[in-house]
């Protein structure tokens, strides 16, 4: 089996991963109760997809400067969908769309009512 | 050609999957994270279709997208506010309907105004 072969079937495996995170994140989308599962679900696509439809692109076209410039690409991926999910969830929390019954342990409600007795206290 | 055809067909039922999830709503919250979703998607596909054709011109679309992909959900996500439940869904034709007339009714009325301030 030829080096070229080898490449391409992992090229291959790659992909069909990749499709599979975002078909698996396309129904956890439409089927979640709630913001923050929506969220869990839409972000796999967001990072570990990109960075295996990157990877299976690289396997394939077998070029030095291409795969750094994929690399800059998975590295601005993971950069900026922190970012976005950060934002979205902190809006979510503010606007009360997280549902308290769903959540098993809802850590920021607990240090917020910690620091407002804190506040609260006279000197 | 198999993988690029399974592939893309699951590409693109995700990426269905994700537009009725824009289109349900119910918050403008969930249609960014949806849309968001599909700008990940139109990433691999971009790749997919490079790799099958082993072009090297389509790079670029791929820097641009990974870039400024996020731009959207920050800025909705900034304003977003309380909003009711009623303004959160897409309304029905029957509605559009009747606020077309509403709004066809009221233009009416200005114009039959200045038409009256016209002859004074």
């Amino acid at each position: 089996m030829s080096w070229d072969l080898a490449f391409d079937i992992a090229a291959g495996i790659c992909f069909l991963a990749g499709g599979f995170l975002s078909l698996a994140a396309g129904v956890g989308v439409r089927r979640f109760p709630d913001l923050l599962a929506r969220m869990h679900a839409g972000t796999k696509p967001q990072v570990l997809g990109v960075i295996l439809g990157l990877a299976g692109y690289g396997f394939r076209v077998r070029s030095g400067p291409i795969i750094w410039t994929l690399l800059l690409v998975g590295l601005f991926q993971m950069l900026t969908a922190p970012v976005a999910a950060h934002m979205v969830g902190r809006a979510g929390y503010r606007t009360g769309k997280v549902d308290q019954d769903l959540l098993a342990v809802d850590e920021l409600t607990m240090d917020l009512n910690e620091a407002r007795e804190q506040t609260d206290q006279p000197d | 050609m198999i993988v690029v055809a399974i592939s893309g067909a699951m590409l693109v039922t995700g990426a269905i999957l994700a537009m009725l999830r824009v289109e349900k709503g119910p918050s403008m919250l969930d249609r960014v994270i949806a849309l968001d979703m599909i700008t990940s998607i139109l990433i691999i596909g971009v790749a997919l279709e490079a790799a099958w054709n082993r072009r090297l011109d389509t790079v670029p679309i791929l820097v641009a997208l990974a870039l400024v992909g996020f731009i959207a959900s920050v800025t909705v996500a900034r304003y977003a506010a309380v909003e009711p439940e009623e303004e959160a869904r897409i309304k029905t034709p029957e509605e559009v309907a009747a606020d077309d007339a509403e709004r066809e009714a009221l233009e009416e009325a200005i114009a039959a105004h200045e038409a009256g301030e016209d002859e004074l």
